[in-house]
């Protein structure tokens, strides 16, 4: 199950942070097929935000065909997203390559932008 | 059933016969299942229009139709909270939540009611004169919610909240209205406060309504742009805001067609919104669809 943090002050709005943090879970292998979703309720019982905007970013999820909603049963994850779980190779190389960028004197910020520049350099045109 | 929980058609209140307008002319409609902030400056008529909406007063002149009927009729489905969170003093909380049983025997639900007081955590044996403001705050919405309300009407609730119960109470607001579709109309002076739970916005200022609507469409029909102090070409569009600072020129429109090259240009946040609408006592009023469609009497 994830939990969603909403962040007031980042000016992306908040269906797209539950969006977002939705695919990062299930990037990351934190939700897999066949996961429920937490209930609107559950969402904003905890997070105090509308029940619309939850619903809002379920309806975007599965949309994307990530998510399919059961009648009665609740919001479940369909596939998952990307092949970069928690536990993969790629992940141990960025973790070793970020350690050297720190050892290196790079603060986060650097790391970031650096890393970002790459991103944009070979994934063009594409939308994160 | 109807559709609207509230609608109000030329809706006015004055009080005493030479008294001022508290509010004039007022017509908007609030679709049902809406969390609807009521926001407007200290002495807008955001009391007074919460007031007629629960029966408590009647109006001057126009219409206010609650839940499809007269705001009187409508009583039994409305859970009302006032500013000063009215309770008896010499009661428990244990004895006030009995008293929310017997006054609504058809549609109590002490379930929802003593979990809200035991959240807090508060003494069922402790008496209401001993409560903090914030914790007499948490019996009263605990009796409104226990009436299983289908419009929930509150007054600056949040007031005497610190933020950790704000935050849980909001939370156990938000989570009725996703069970049960409540229609929440909740009124606050700082916007910041309601702007990730509301999803309609109802602006008052100076007994009017400035602005009605999804806050989704209000904020789409609005943009904030700047450009060079000199640079002209707003006329074409409703100018909410406009103000130069040094070189720079900065405004709020409502575009009416495509903006000129060279403005830079974004949708402004809610509270730039509103603020700017109350900067600019001038600015026409907008009422967004389907706000704008008043049904007929219900």
């Amino acid at each position: 199950m994830v939990e969603y943090r909403i962040d007031r002050h980042s000016g992306v709005a908040t269906y797209v942070q539950i969006v977002q943090q939705t695919k990062q879970a299930l990037r990351l292998g934190l939700l897999r097929p066949g996961d429920r979703l937490p209930t609107a309720r559950e969402v904003v019982e905890a997070t105090a935000i509308n029940p619309n905007t939850v619903l809002k970013a379920y309806r975007e999820l599965e949309r994307e065909g990530l998510v399919e909603a059961r009648r009665g049963l609740g919001t479940f994850v369909r596939r998952s997203l990307g092949a970069a779980p928690a536990d993969s190779p790629l992940r141990a190389e960025l973790e070793q390559w970020t350690a050297r960028a720190a050892a290196a004197g790079l603060d986060r910020d650097d790391v970031a932008a650096l890393f970002t520049a790459v991103l944009d350099k070979h994934f063009q045109g594409e939308r994160s | 059933m109807s559709d609207t929980a509230l609608g109000a058609t030329g809706l006015g209140k004055r009080f005493g016969r030479r008294g001022g307008w508290a509010l004039r002319d007022c017509g908007f409609r609030l679709p049902a299942g809406r969390v609807c902030a009521v926001v407007g400056p200290n002495g807008a008529g955001k009391s007074t229009l919460l007031a007629l909406a629960a029966g408590l007063l009647p109006p001057t002149e126009g219409r206010l139709t609650v839940l499809g009927t007269t705001p009187a009729a409508a009583r039994a489905r409305v859970g009302y909270v006032a500013q000063d969170k009215p309770l008896y003093p010499q009661l428990t909380v244990a004895e006030t939540l009995r008293m929310g049983a017997d006054l609504n025997p058809e549609r109590w639900d002490a379930e929802t009611a003593g979990r809200i007081v035991a959240a807090g955590p508060l003494d069922p044996k402790a008496r209401i004169r001993s409560l903090s403001g914030g914790q007499r705050t948490r019996v009263a919405l605990a009796l409104a919610l226990g009436k299983r309300p289908e419009l929930l009407l509150l007054d600056e609730p949040m007031a005497d909240l610190d933020p950790l119960a704000r935050h849980e109470l909001m939370g156990t607001l938000m989570a009725e209205a996703a069970q049960h579709g409540t229609t929440i109309v909740m009124s606050s002076h700082v916007v910041a406060e309601l702007e990730d739970s509301c999803d309609h916005l109802l602006l008052v200022g100076d007994g009017r309504v400035r602005l009605a609507g999804e806050i989704d469409d209000l904020l789409a029909a609005h943009l904030r742009v700047s450009g060079p102090a000199e640079k002209a070409g707003l006329d074409a569009h409703t100018v909410v805001e406009d103000r130069v600072t040094g070189r720079q020129r900065t405004a709020l429109i409502r575009p009416a067609g495509p903006l000129g090259d060279d403005w830079r240009a974004a949708e402004p946040t809610l509270e730039e919104l509103v603020l700017a609408h109350l900067r600019n006592p001038q600015a026409p009023a907008l009422t967004t669809a389907p706000a704008a469609t008043e049904e007929s009497a219900a």
